[in-house]
This record gives C-alpha cells, structure tokens and sequence, in this order.
C-alpha cells in the first residue's frame, strides 16, 4: 500500500467485467456483487443518478474484474477445493482484480470495499494499492443452532452478509437437535409437524431452504447442514414412531426416548430415505453426520438391545453397537456420492471409519493431542474446540480466539495439511433473534481472521485497530455487531 | 362476556410538575396471600403483585369496543396528560394485533357479538398509599390509585393480565390485586460516556423499564472517554470532549424528551456528573479544571482529578451544577466520587502545598473529603439532595444529607457495608449485586434473582434506610448495538426483587417460567429480550 490517494466518485465509478474476463454479463453472481460492493461504496449514492463523467486524473474510475480460467464457476457452487485466491491492483483511473474463478472475485470485491475510506470533507478515497491474496485454511465456517431456538431466515441470511464481509466459506447448519425439528422435510413432513416449536411459523421450508442455499452461493458460501444422530435426536421421535430407543426402567418401558434405536431395520430404511431427500436438497458434497454425545444408558436398560448385544458378541462395550450404527449410516449417504463430517467422538470411539471422513475436533481439553491423533490416523479435520463463541464472558476475549493456532500440535507437514480449516460455532441455548448478531459479531470476526490469513498475522494491538474499524463498517453496513471496548463508531447502529 | 371499560377513580393527587417520588420512610406492612392457579397467564404479572388473587373465570374483551375512562370520582380527569397519554399507548400494548392490518377483520367478527358486561375492579395505590387493593369481577374493570404514578403500575399490571388464546380471542381473568412496592427506588443504570446511546435507544429502555415497572433512570451522562451533555453554559464541555460535538451529544432538546418521556412512564431521572474522578473528558474543554499530573518536576501533559486546590474548580462546579439542577427536575443529583486515584495529586506541587496549608498532612483521603463536602454543600444550595458512591462514606468523610451508593464488595462485603452506613444513619441504594454488564455463560439472572437486600445485621430502622436496589450497565463493552438483548430480562430478575414480597418470589423455580413467558411478553411489545434457555416465542423477534 502506497501513500498515494485517489478519489473515488458515486457519481462515476464503476466495478466492470475486464475485456480479458471469461466472465460476462451472463453470470449473475458477479452482476449481482458488483451491486452490492457499489452499494457498500456508495451507501447514500443509491439514489443519486450515475452519470459517466469526465474523472479527474487523480480518480478511480473504474475496478475491472479479470476471471481469468476457463471455467468461471459463476454457475457452480463453491467447494472445499475452490480457488478464492485473487491479486488486486488499486491504480488510476483504472484498478484491476483478476481471479482464477468467481470465488476469488467475490473475496477481491471484499477486500477492494474495505480499501475505500472517508476521507476529508467526506470523499471516498482509496489508496494506491497492490494486494495478492489467499486462504491459509479451505474450510473457514460459522455454526448455528437452529434447533434450540428458531432462527427467523431474515437473521440467517443476514449472518451469511455479515459471513462474506469476513471471508467465511461455510456455514454449518446445525438445523435440528433435541429440542425441534425446524426442517421441513418432504419425505417425511410429520417431523417437523410434531417436532418443530410450531409446524407452521418456526419451521424451514424446501423454498427457504432454497433460498438460503442460493444467498449463500452468491456470496461464495457453502452451505453444510449436519443431522446429528444417533444421540440429539429427541425432536425426530416425536414425528417418526418407533425411530428412538425406549428406555426402560426395570421390566417396562419408562415412556422417555433415548438415543436412535440402532438395531431395527425400519431405522436404516428411514435413514436412506431420509438421507436421500437431504442429498438432494443441499448440493454440497459434505453432509455432517454428528454422532456426538451418545448416552448410552437407555441402550443399557433396553432388554432388545440387550439381546442384539449379545448376539452380535459386543458384551458390554456399547461403543460397538455405536460403531455399527455409524458404519451403517456412513455407508447409507456415501450411496448419495456425499461425503461427511462427523464429531470427533466417533473416531474417539474407535468407529471404523471411511478414509474419506472428516473429523471436527469440538471438545475443549487435549485439542492438540486430539489433532495429533486424528491426522496420525490419516484423516481430513476440521477445528472448533478453540471457538465456541456461545460461551461468553466479560472482557475482550476475542483476543482469545484470534490467538488459538490451528496447526501448533506436534506432527509431520502432511498431518498439518489434514487440517483444512475450522470453524466458530453459535450453539443455541442461550442464543436466537434477539442477541445473535450481536454476539457473534465481532468475535467471528477474530476467527476468520486465524482461518485466512498468515500465522504470523497475531499482533493484538495491529488486530485491536483494525477490528475496531472492521466492527464500525459492519454497523454501518447494517449489522448490529457489538463494541470491542469503549470508543465510538461515526455512524452507530440505527436500530433499538 | 366482554370486559369493556376500565375505570380509574378514587383519590388521585395529579402531579403534573415534575416526577419526583419521595423517599419517604414509610413502611407498609401487609398480610400477603398469594392464590396460584393453574391456568396459564393468571399470574403473568411480573414483577408478582404484592397480593393476586384471581380465578378461573375469564371474560373476554373486544377491542372494537373496549374503552378506559376516568371514573366520575377521579380526581385527575380528562387533560392529566400522564393518564391521558398512558391510555394510548396501553390499549395497542393490550391488544397487541390490532392494528396489524391482516387481522382486522377477525375483530370485525367478533364485534357483531352482543356486548356483555362485565366488571372488573383494580385498587391500587402506589406510591404513598396505605390501603392498595386490586379486584376483578363482572362488570367494569376499575384501577383505583393515589396518585398518578399508582394507575401506570396499575394499567401496567393490568395490560399483563390480559392474554390471548388459539384463536387470537383476547381475555382476562376474574382478578383482584393489592399493589405497592417494597423499595421506593428502583433503579436502572445506563452508561452514555463510554458508548454514546443515542436516543431511540434510551427512550426504548424506557418504555421496558415501565413493563418491569422500575421508577428512577440513573443517567450516568458523562465520564472519562466522552461528554456527551451539551452544557448550554458550556458548550465547550461537549463540542471537545464528546466523541464526536453533533452526532454523539445531547442536546438540551434530548435531554428533554427524555425527562418527558420517563415522566409519562413515571420514571424519575436522575443525572449523574461523576467527579473529581472519572473526568478526563471534562478537560478537554474546560482547561485548568483538571490536576496536571507532574513528573519530577516537570507537567507529564497527562492528567488527573478535577484540581480541588482551584477556587476556580468550585466555580465552575457551581456554575455546571445550576445548569444541571434546572434541567433536571428531580431533586436528586448523583455526584459520583468513586475511584479517585491520588497519584496525580501526589505529583501536583500545588496540590502539595494546598495540603500543607490545609493541614491535611499526607492524607489524599481528606482531601477528596474537602471536595465531595464542597459540592455537596453546592448542590445543597441548589435545593438538591446529593447521592454518592460508597467511596465517599468509606473515606471518611463528613457526609450530611446525602444517599449512599454501594457498587462493590463480595457479598460478606455488602453486607457489611449495609450495616455500617446504615449505623451511621444514611440512607442506602444498594447496586453492586446487579451489575449486569458482567456477563457469563447461562442463566446468571437466577443470581440477581436471588439477592436478598436486607439480609444484613442491622435493626428494623436501620433496614428501613434501604430505600432500593439499581441495576448497573455499564457502557464498556455495551453500546446501541447490543444493550437491550443484555439488559433484558436479566434486569427483570432485579425488578421482580425490588418490587415484589421477597417471601413469595424466593424461589427459582417459580420465577423461570413466569420470567419466560414475560420475556416473550416484552418480544411482542418490541423489546429485544434475549431468551432464558432453550424454547421459543409464539412471536419471535423479526429483526437481526
């Protein structure tokens, strides 16, 4: 970055497709970014007529955008191999973003919006810039919890705007648990009729779902709902009679539901179907199968699942039987060509799992040996156990999240590279429309940092200032995130 | 059966001039029986009436003809614009759908059906009143109070009485209440120095405020990082040392709206200029005011407290201070005194040779005495009564006529501190258990819920020097984007405590799912209150 300043007029610039680029006017995705990076630009110029006018010498006039494969992508969906990497070049009268592919453009736009300033008597000013740009880790998500309360969509695809302003990719969509069961699936509409807080006003339906998938595509951002079983599954027995495990107390059943019943054949026959529907539905090729915190006392006091135990030789070792649930289940959504994520639980556990699993590492004592054990093992992984953001505290502790190092475990390059990125998860308890911008926001923000840029970007004082700028753009952009400490943004937040 | 009127009579002494609630010393004592029923909704009143008693009938009310009324006996009639305003803004927040436009014609439907009386009698007194009694039954609906003040907590009440079954029928049950406080002063703290607020913000605190019924606003206007108070006498104060001298300031015009809106809603405020500590922004425009610290012998060019060795720093203080008491109308000023840091002093060669002079030795502490019984005497003058932070009685100092501020100590601390400064005779605001800008993961308004503020050693006189409790928001980490979510309901854990008997509100249990179904309430009025645990709301919050 340079000392040299340009000035940037509403009334003239543009953001256009470079002659070069093998992208056009066809790809909505772009036309559409370009609305948007101008709009964020230019907040107030929305109303003012855009006349092409004589710039001055010192001006941008215009930001071209350079996809430069073959293949744009802009009609695909973004993946875990994806290149978001883009080389920015801020000049007069003309600047240049060139990207192997939308995804990176998307990001460029970003980064390009974040250059402009205000500067004295109010113009918008850039400076003299050259940027080459890329992601330390492929895999750089936001988790929420739509089960424990319902999330209104107006607050998911705002999270999703706020997700791209910080480079996320990936948002885990934890869409049901034990308290409800807000998706509305096709196959079998009775889950969420009797397991949703209410079938009709806190329920997601294949249209929303649609939509959130495609705002999310827009802004580079995939979309990777986990259906948690077989424990977390209170809400599906409410709609699917005979899916969960009756406990028993004593001889007779106790009328309270454990965990997925993992010896009937109707649950895998359920779960193809089911799996089946979810494959088509979310395009990404991940699926996060869960398969944490399975309690295994209601299995313990099943005299059916007792008998199967015995049958199938486990003895007591309830983990088996866990296993052979997991193994099924993997086998059922590999057949829909998709692959998963599970909770670390299950490699802990000794399931038999496929190469291509991958691993999110959650629980928040042993991270690093559990990293070292996990690529030892040759699997993929996914990082949380640092960013569980719902825990809150007083004080700045986004310091603590921007310092937690992904790769600090000991292990060999290759198991480094297993780690393919991580993600802050928004878990739902004490969490919904009412607090959750706020919370994650700017805290998120200090996790995508850690995600995309170098290791060795970890000074607190350089984060403090440009977070706190950061935070003061997201609110002007509309988002209510929340101050990093006593201070003032020129334009604070509307809303009440 | 429709209930269609709701009648407030009986003897109202209308104060119209200003807001002010006494803090008088009376006592009441009363037999409090509490009949809980199963119904859902019935004992929806948070924070819980002091006596309830209501019972499974229910009669429904119509919109389309319900109607408030003064009763003929009213002392405040027509043109009592606290009343007057008080009706229009409870009948949208009875009847929650009504104007939304889809549901209109339901209530089209409903209004062909006969109308039915009924009468339904609410007495309740507040805040001076002896005799406080609440009844429900066919016919008309009637609120009985002693002034004002009483009919909002009453409408108040009232409108949380009212609930809506399956199919958007609006009812209230058979009812009777007997209402009045237990402390007189319920107070709520916002921070504007450290985050400037602005004021859509403030006034929607406001209105939540007057749901969970607490009376006095704590503006805690200016501190160290800004001045957002736009001094007509000095405007120098706020044009150097708010963040920014027009978008974050508030002008005299803000300032009151602010004291109106809280007037409507019976809420006192009560201003707080913070000194000699917790100055720093005081200086920007106002130099010579603050101690220049020194360093060797030479100024550092950084600074400390308002200078107490100046004549011209009293001048100054005398001068803010009848700006400030003519803008305020409560009687009550809050002068702060917390937190002085001696070191700047200690540094300042003036200063030294002022202690000397003084007589004061190397006592800090009798210095910082000296200033705090200065403007105290000033605000004296002015008619005005002084609070201050604990700080002031734990230094030592003379302190006539003043309220006392107790914002820290563990809870063997507080206790402690309640006993002693109540000993001394003062009386007491008690804060430091409800500091809810600490935050923590889980249901923490179970620990606000469960303070017991006159749980000290100390004689029924002394305890009855505890006028009130104060929730604490403190503005570091809190600005427009994040306050209501993290005030509410934490902070209606502490109006249920301040305002309702502390034996039939002892257990968590209870209070849960009431609180729950109270959050949700303030969700449907448009307060962004943050959900308790795991659940939903009929209506959820529709913003981001």
């Amino acid at each position: 970055m340079s000392t040299v300043v340009f000035k940037l007029s509403g009334a003239s610039f543009q953001i256009v497709d470079a002659k070069e680029s093998s992208s056009g006017a066809s790809c909505s995705l772009l036309q559409n970014a370009y609305r948007r990076y101008f709009e964020y630009i230019f907040p107030s110029a929305r109303k003012q007529g855009h006349v092409k006018k004589k710039t001055p010498a010192s001006a941008v006039s215009e930001l071209q955008v350079w996809i430069t494969s073959a293949d744009t992508e802009c009609d695909g969906f973004p993946n875990v191999t994806s290149d978001e990497s883009y080389q920015l070049s801020v000049d007069s009268p003309v600047s240049v973003l060139k990207a192997s592919t939308v995804w990176g453009a998307l990001r460029g736009l970003e980064t390009f919006s974040q250059l402009v300033y205000e500067g004295e008597y109010g113009a918008k000013s850039i400076n003299r810039t050259e940027i080459s740009d890329f992601p330390r880790f492929a895999h750089r998500g936001v988790l929420l919890d739509t089960s424990r309360h319902f999330l209104p969509i107006k607050v998911i695809l705002a999270n999703l705007e706020a997700m791209a302003w910080n480079k996320f990719n990936v948002f885990h969509w934890h869409i049901v648990d034990d308290p409800s069961f807000p998706y509305l699936s096709r196959t079998f509409p009775q889950l969420s009729q009797q397991g949703a807080f209410h079938p009709y006003t806190h329920v997601y339906t294949p249209s929303d779902v649609k939509m959130i998938i495609e705002f999310a595509r827009l802004r580079g951002i995939r979309v990777v709902p986990e259906f948690d079983t077989p424990g977390h599954t209170q809400s599906w027995g409410k709609g699917q009679k005979d899916l969960l495990t009756p406990c028993y107390s004593g001889a007779s059943p106790s009328g309270s539901f454990g965990p997925v019943n993992p010896i009937l054949n109707t649950t895998y026959e359920f779960m193809s179907m089911f799996f089946k529907e979810v494959s088509t539905v979310f395009p990404d090729a991940y699926i996060h199968l869960g398969g944490d915190e399975v309690d295994f006392n209601c299995w313990k006091s099943n005299p059916d699942i007792q008998k199967f135990m015995e049958q199938q030789g486990f003895g007591t070792d309830y983990s088996k039987l866990e296993s052979l649930y997991i193994q099924r289940i993997l086998d059922i959504v590999s057949s829909t060509n998709k692959h998963y994520l599970i909770w670390q639980e299950v490699f802990d556990n000794g399931v038999k799992l496929k190469q291509d699993t991958v691993v999110n590492v959650w629980i928040g004592n042993k991270v690093e040996e559990e990293l070292q054990k996990v690529t030892e093992a040759g699997f993929t992984t996914i990082l949380s156990a640092p960013w569980y953001l719902d825990y809150i505290s007083y004080g700045q502790d986004w310091q603590k999240y921007y310092l937690a190092e992904p790769l600090g475990f000991k292990g060999t390059d290759a198991q480094k590279k297993l780690v393919v990125g991580g993600e802050a998860c928004l878990w739902g308890e004490y969490v919904d429309a009412t607090n959750l911008t706020p919370r994650l926001w700017p805290r998120a923000s200090a996790v995508a940092e850690r995600l995309w840029s170098d290791k060795d970007v970890r000074d607190l004082n350089d984060a403090y200032s440009r977070l706190a700028q950061h935070r003061c753009r997201m609110v002007q952009r509309g988002i209510p995130a929340e101050p990093l400490f006593s201070g003032y943004c020129a334009y604070e937040y509307k809303g009440v | 059966q429709y209930l269609t009127k709701s009648v407030i009579f009986g003897t109202m002494e209308v104060k119209t001039s200003s807001n002010s609630v006494r803090f008088d010393k009376q006592r009441c004592s009363f037999i409090v029986l509490i009949m809980f029923f199963s119904l859902p909704a019935v004992n929806a009143v948070w924070p819980m009436p002091q006596l309830i008693s209501s019972s499974t009938d229910r009669y429904p009310l119509s919109p389309r003809q319900f109607i408030f009324q003064y009763a003929s006996g009213s002392s405040a009639k027509s043109g009592c614009s606290v009343i007057d305003s008080a009706f229009k803004r409870y009948f949208p927040l009875i009847f929650v759908d009504y104007l939304k436009k889809t549901e209109k014609h339901m209530y089209r439907t409903f209004s062909m059906q006969p109308m039915l009386n009924v009468y339904a009698s609410i007495h309740l007194s507040f805040p001076f009143s002896v005799v406080d009694k609440l009844s429900v039954s066919s016919g008309q609906a009637s609120l009985r109070a002693k002034t004002v003040w009483g009919a909002l907590r009453g409408l108040e009440s009232f409108s949380q009485l009212v609930y809506q079954d399956d199919f958007g029928q609006y009812f209230v049950n058979k009812t009777e209440i007997d209402d009045f406080p237990r402390f007189k002063f319920r107070g709520l703290l916002l921070d504007t120095s450290r985050h400037y607020l602005p004021l859509p913000a403030i006034l929607k605190t406001l209105d939540a405020m007057s749901y969970n019924k607490f009376n006095v606003f704590h503006w805690h206007i200016v501190d160290d990082p800004s001045f957002p108070y736009q001094s007509s006498t000095f405007p120098g104060l706020s044009s150097k040392g708010a963040f920014h001298p027009s978008t974050h300031v508030y002008s005299q015009t803000d300032v009151s709206r602010v004291i109106s809106h809280a007037r409507l809603r019976g809420i006192r405020v009560l201003p707080e200029f913070d000194s000699p500590g917790h100055t720093q922004s005081w200086g920007k425009g106002q130099p010579g005011l603050l101690t220049s610290c020194y360093k060797g012998s030479v100024p550092s060019g950084t600074f400390g407290p308002v200078n107490p060795a100046m004549s011209s720093s009293y001048q100054f203080i005398s001068r803010l201070f009848k700006e400030v008491a003519s803008v305020f109308p409560d009687p009550y000023i809050h002068l702060g005194g917390d937190e002085v840091d001696f070191t700047c002093w200690k540094s300042n060669p003036e200063v030294r040779g002022f202690m000397q002079k003084m007589g004061f030795g190397t006592d800090y502490t009798k210095l910082e005495s000296y200033y705090m019984e200065n403007i105290i005497n000033l605000t004296k003058t002015l008619n005005k009564t002084s609070i201050v932070w604990q700080d002031v009685f734990d230094n030592h100092e003379k302190v006539k006529e003043t309220v006392l501020h107790i914002w820290k100590g563990s809870p063997a601390q507080i206790q402690q501190e309640l006993s002693d400064i109540t000993l001394a005779g003062y009386r007491v605001i008690l804060s430091a258990p409800w500091y809810i800008n600490h935050i923590a993961y889980g249901q923490d308004w179970t620990t606000y819920y469960n303070v017991q503020p006159l749980n000290f050693t100390g004689s029924e006189q002394q305890k009855s020097l505890v006028i009130g409790g104060e929730v604490c928001m403190w503005g570091e980490y809190v600005d427009a984007t994040n306050l209501s979510p993290r005030l509410w309901p934490r902070a209606s854990a502490a109006a249920e405590r301040l305002w309702s008997d502390e034996k039939t509100t002892s257990s968590v249990t209870d209070a849960f799912p009431r609180l729950t179904d109270f959050r949700c309430r303030l969700l449907r009025r448009g307060i962004q209150a943050e959900p308790l645990f795991v659940g939903h709301c009929r209506h959820e919050y529709e913003g981001i």
